[in-house]
This record gives structure tokens, C-alpha cells and sequence, in this order.
């Protein structure tokens, strides 16, 4: 194993620009402990640049060496006149690399075409999560991806970043299935553009929404350079998209509970576990549009922004300074909805957001006939606090927009995976409507 | 007087939906499911010292065949204060629904002598997918549900079924079938996921009667 770690590591080396021609790697038995003793000082010697990919630890068990080439003819008269025996392992290190690096790009290849996503089904945490890394590879120019936090049971929450801005992006080196990604950085280079956020599956539950995120962010990376609306929109602003915004109850939904809908995180003192994370946010918290109770599935938790994954997004919008739409996405009834959830009162911006809201519908409807509603979240659905996107508003983010996407009730929750394209297909031109909208009125 | 509601209202599409789920029972069966397609007209009256009462225009449609679509009119009450009093539900049809006997005569002899009793679970899977047999199956449960929905609800209560968790056929020798269903209902208003038994009696001839009906208890960490 230490063997692929490392060919790893001169991989990545390889890739940026270090070769290894006609470098060997030499198989050493050393007899005893004076020859253990002057290996080591070999490995001492700085010009020879020789490195150990097995150490000299006792007589009897083998050691391996790395000898560059310029070396090669040094360190064997060494060993020789030392009566070290050994033998060629690797007769040319960067021939080994060159092959070694053609099968993976090749199993890769194979992994994306022969496994090509289905996005017409519903995937598991870990399925997605590798999608995510497929589709940084595919745009390493465009999209990167980064982590806002962790969930409560340590579950990493990653947002993918889609911005033509100074974004740099490291391809993630194929790795072992079950290892750790690397966390990937990307510079942004001076203060930061405006931007426009998206989130899906902050219910667990709502898997028509996690699987629309998926088809969405593959959209938006391929009609960049293709639709006018997409490329003017990202060659101003930035978009994040955090798909599984509640993986602990994702993960639940899998493992266990269909149905869950909340976080995962323990409530001192109840046997019920989890808090509405869309009652969480601190705009108008603890109010009677939603819950005390630990066992209820609207419980709002101690406290505002109790929960990391509510943190982790409120750090990162008021960190960020300048998103200008939020869109947070949710299943099911089929509505638009703009604040005000937590009063009946309008919104300052009550009548732009229902006639931008009304459009979006609109442009829905046209895909395959849809009827959505649309208005304030406290008039069309009900009253309830702590929501998302009371609270971005609240702080300063104009363009905030709750999705509840099909059905209406026939499937509700357990929407049939045939009907995730036709979904994300007709919300397309929505998204797009508040995108275009929120670039042409700056504020 | 009649107060007109704008039809994206919550109080309005709560009305709708208890309305539509009286309806689906007093008029469903294995091979007839109703569903709402759109609300066209809402209205709603304060009736003093006995409650509030909606006016409705709906378009249902047939969840086994979306281009067969009905209008209907409906008027619901809901009772003031005394929360164990069913709404009052009216409403017409204008037009006939589809005829289903031939599909409930075929899944009422598939049914009736079986070599042993239905048995099934998780209908739809966590996928949404209902296999084609367990259809009707699946609808008699839609159309039971409407009864306790209609005997369940108030103003604040949006019911919907979510999932058949369970079904078992309860072996009769008379010429009735008989199902014991757990069921999944899906409040809207308040979010939660209530558990619900209930025996279900049907017959082609006699329609779809709920016999016995009971809240269960939630699981506590899910």
C-alpha cells in the first residue's frame, strides 16, 4: 500500500512538472548491522538526492531506494565495493509513472462514461459527493469546491463554487474509495463579487430537491459559454450551491427514516432528536409559527442558529458580504414563495418580489404545464418563523426565494424518480428568471 | 357574506384539499382515484356562533388517466370549538366520472380468491415506485384516507396521505374484501408525519367504507 501512496505523491509531483527519467529503484538486503549503518549514511549524503521508500531497519528485511539518475553510478560503486547486495526493482521510475498515470486517467474516464451519473435517479450521500468531485475535474476553471462547516455528527458541508473570477482549482487526484478528500481552496483575489446562493435538501426528506440541485449545478456548468443569460450572469457574479444541506438527516433518510425531516443533533433532556433547521434562523425566532417542542417537526431549537448547519450558511453569507439572492429550495406544493414568513406584514419589497415571483411561475408553467402558487410564505402557506429566508432578507439579501417543487400531494415526499428531470427541467427557467433579475438590478 | 379569497390563499387550498378528500372517498375505488387539479374560485363566510364556511370551484382530474378532468363544486364547514365534529363537506359534480367496473371487477377477482392474503409494505418505496400490481391497491388507500382526513381536519390541518407503510388483506367469507392498512398521513400545517390504522371494507356494488380508524403513536427519535 505504501507502494501506491507513493507513486501517488510523485503523480501529483509528476503533475507539477518534477520527473523522474531513467531514475531506478534499487532493492537492498543489508547483512547486518554495519551495512544497516552505512545505508543510512548513504541516505545522508544531500547531493545524492536518494530517498528511502523503505527504510534500512534490520539485516534480513529488504529496503528500497530511490536513486535519481545522475546518482545511479554512485551510490551502485557504494554498494559494491560494500558487498551490499541488491537488485533493480524499477528499472525507469517516470516510465512507470507515465503508465501508471495513463490507466488512471483511463479507469476515470471509464468510471464517468460507463457510470456516467444518472441524474434521472436518487443517489446516496456518498454517490453525489463523488459526482461533485467529476464535475470540479470536468470544469476546474469554473467551479471548485468548498467546505462552510461541519454537520452535527462531523459530517462535512460542502458548497460548490461556480465563478470565472480569479477561481483557481486544484483537480483532485483520483483516490481510494472511503479515503478523505483533500479540501480544495481557491483564491479569490480581492474583495468579493456579488453572488447569489443556492440550497437544496436542508429537509432531508425532500429528495426531488437534492436531486434538482445535482441536474441544476450540471446545468448551470454547461450552459456557461452557451446561454447568454447563464454566461452574463456568472461573468459578474458568483454562484454557491450547497446541495445537501442537511446531511445527517440525508444520511437518516437512507439509513433509516424516510420521512425525517429535521437536523440530527441531541436535545438535552427530550428522547426526541433534531430541530427544524427552517425555523432555526434568527428573524422573528421563537414565535408561534413554530415549535417548542424537541418531538415537533417544526421544534425551532434552543436557540437561533443552534444548529452547525444554519451557522455554517450564516457565517458564510455575512463572511462573504455580497450575495445578493438566496434561493433556497424545498418539496413539496408547488410554490413560489418570498417573506415574509414570520408576520403577515408585506415586505418593504413586497410587490417587486411578487411580480418577479409571478414571472418565474409563468416561464415554469410554460415547460410542461405546471401550476404553481405564489406569494409570501405566511399568506400562501402559513405562518413561520425562523425561516431561511426571512432571515437573509432581513440581512440585507433582497432577492430571497423559498421553492417548494413538486408534487402537490399525489407522491409528496416520495416523488417517483421518473419525474426529477421533468422537475428540474421546468424550474430551470425560474431559477433563471430571480438569476437574471438580481444581476440587471444591482443594489 | 362571502369574503373572496385570493386562490394562492393557504385558508383557501386548505378548504380544497379537505374538500377533494371527502369527495375521493364518497366517489373512489381501486380503479378511481380523484385528485385536485386546480382551484378556480374560493370564497369564505364567518357564520356567527357556528363556524366558517368556504365556497369552492375545483377542477379534479383521474390520478390514472390526468386528461380525464371534472369540475365540482363544494361547500365546506368547519365548526367552531368543538374540535371531535367532522366538517360538514357538500359538493356536485358536473359530468359523470369515468366508468370503472371492468378494473374493479378484474382487481376484485384477482383479490377475493387469492391462495393466501395480501401482504405488502412501503407503498410508494423511497424511490416513489409503486409496482403496477399494488396500484389499486394503493388507490383504495387514497380513497380511505379521504374519510379520515374529512374526519380530522380544521382550518389548520392540511392532510395528505404519505405512504402505505403496511397492508394485509383480513380474509372474509362474505363478498366484501378487507384490508388492514397502516398508513403514513402527511399534515402540512404543522409538518408531521401521523401514523393511522385502518380496516378498509370495499365491494364494486358497495363503494369503500372505513370501519375502524385509530391515531398511532409517533417514535420518539425517529
Amino acid at each position: 500500500m505504501k507502494i501506491l501512496l507513493v507513486f501517488a505523491t510523485l503523480v501529483a509531483a509528476a503533475g507539477s512538472e518534477q520527473l523522474f527519467v531513467g531514475d531506478q529503484v534499487l532493492r537492498i538486503r543489508a547483512r547486518d548491522e554495519e551495512q544497516i549503518a552505512l545505508l543510512r549514511v548513504l541516505g545522508e549524503q544531500a547531493e545524492l538526492q536518494v530517498d528511502f521508500w523503505r527504510d534500512p531497519t534490520s539485516p534480513g528485511h529488504p529496503s528500497d531506494l530511490r536513486v535519481p539518475f545522475p546518482s545511479l553510478q554512485a551510490v551502485k560503486i557504494f554498494l559494491e565495493s560494500h558487498s551490499i547486495s541488491y537488485s533493480i526493482m524499477i528499472e525507469d521510475v517516470q516510465e512507470l509513472l507515465d503508465e501508471e498515470k495513463k490507466n488512471m486517467t483511463k479507469s476515470r474516464r471509464t468510471e464517468r462514461s460507463t457510470s456516467t451519473f444518472d441524474f434521472a435517479s436518487y443517489h446516496t450521500m456518498e454517490e453525489i459527493y463523488d459526482w461533485m468531485d467529476v464535475l470540479v475535474d470536468d470544469h476546474p476553471n469554473l467551479i471548485s469546491k468548498i467546505q462552510i462547516g461541519q454537520s452535527y455528527e462531523k459530517r462535512p458541508l460542502y458548497v460548490l463554487k461556480v465563478s470565472t473570477g480569479g477561481n483557481l482549482a486544484l483537480p483532485s487526484p483520483g483516490r481510494a474509495r472511503g479515503s478523505k478528500p483533500p479540501p480544495l481552496q481557491f483564491s479569490t483575489g480581492g474583495s468579493n463579487r456579488s453572488a447569489i446562493w443556492l440550497d437544496t435538501g436542508i429537509h432531508s426528506r425532500e429528495w426531488i430537491t437534492q436531486a434538482t440541485g445535482v441536474w441544476t449545478a450540471n446545468k448551470i456548468a454547461e450552459e456557461y459559454g452557451q446561454d447568454p443569460s447563464v454566461t452574463a450572469i456568472l461573468d459578474s457574479m458568483d454562484i454557491f450551491f450547497e446541495i445537501i444541506t442537511n446531511p445527517d438527516g440525508f444520511a437518516f433518510t437512507h439509513s433509516s427514516n424516510r420521512l425525517w425531516r429535521k437536523t440530527r443533533s441531541i436535545n438535552a433532556g427530550s428522547d426526541c432528536i433534531g430541530v427544524d433547521p427552517n425555523r432555526n434562523w434568527d428573524a422573528g425566532f421563537g414565535g408561534s409559527g413554530s415549535s417548542s417542542n424537541p418531538c415537533s417537526e417544526t421544534y425551532r431549537g434552543p436557540y437561533a442558529h443552534s444548529e452547525s448547519e444554519v451557522k455554517a450558511i450564516v457565517d458564510f453569507i455575512r463572511g462573504h458580504g455580497n450575495v445578493k439572492s438566496v434561493i433556497s429550495i424545498h418539496s413539496y406544493s408547488q410554490m413560489l414563495l418570498f417573506p415574509y414568513g414570520y408576520k403577515r406584514v408585506p415586505a418593504a419589497h413586497h410587490q417587486e418580489l411578487n411580480e418577479l415571483a409571478k414571472k418565474a411561475v409563468n416561464d415554469l408553467a410554460a415547460t410542461y404545464g405546471t401550476k404553481y402558487t405564489y406569494g409570501s410564505i405566511a399568506d400562501t402557506i402559513y405562518l413561520a418563523d425562523g425561516t431561511t429566508i426571512d432571515w437573509t432578507y432581513d440581512n440585507g439579501v433582497k432577492y430571497s426565494f423559498t421553492f417548494e417543487l413538486r408534487d402537490t400531494g399525489r407522491y409528496g415526499f416520495l416523488l417517483p424518480s421518473t419525474q426529477i428531470i421533468p422537475t428540474a427541467t421546468e424550474t430551470w427557467p425560474a431559477l433563471l428568471d430571480i438569476m437574471v433579475h438580481a444581476l440587471e438590478n444591482p443594489y | 357574506a362571502a369574503m373572496e379569497l385570493p386562490l394562492s390563499h393557504s385558508l383557501a387550498s386548505r378548504a380544497a384539499a379537505l374538500a377533494t378528500g371527502y369527495l375521493c372517498y364518497r366517489r373512489g375505488s381501486p380503479g378511481r382515484g380523484l385528485a385536485l387539479r386546480s382551484l378556480r374560485r374560493a370564497r369564505r363566510q364567518d357564520i356567527n356562533d357556528v363556524g366558517h364556511k368556504y365556497y369552492l370551484e375545483l377542477e379534479l382530474e383521474d390520478v390514472l388517466d390526468k386528461d380525464s378532468t371534472v369540475n365540482c363544486t363544494a361547500e365546506v364547514l368547519y365548526h367552531l370549538g368543538n374540535k371531535n365534529i367532522a366538517p360538514d363537506v357538500q359538493f356536485t359534480l358536473e359530468g359523470e366520472l369515468k366508468n370503472t367496473d371492468e378494473a374493479d371487477n378484474i382487481f376484485y377477482n384477482r383479490i377475493k380468491s387469492p391462495e393466501k392474503e395480501l401482504v405488502a409494505e412501503n407503498i410508494p418505496d423511497s424511490h416513489g415506485n409503486v409496482p403496477p400490481e399494488m396500484e389499486p391497491i394503493r388507490l383504495l388507500a387514497w380513497v380511505a384516507s379521504g374519510y379520515v382526513i374529512w374526519q380530522n381536519s380544521t382550518e389548520n390541518t392540511k392532510f395528505q396521505l404519505a405512504q402505505i407503510k403496511h397492508v394485509k388483506q383480513v380474509k372474509r367469507s362474505d363478498e366484501y374484501l378487507e384490508f388492514d392498512y397502516m398508513i403514513l398521513l402527511h399534515d402540512m400545517v404543522s409538518q408531521e408525519i401521523i401514523p393511522w390504522k385502518m380496516t378498509v371494507l370495499w365491494h364494486p356494488q358497495h363503494g369503500v367504507q372505513v370501519t375502524q380508524d385509530s391515531r398511532q403513536p409517533k417514535h420518539a427519535s425517529g
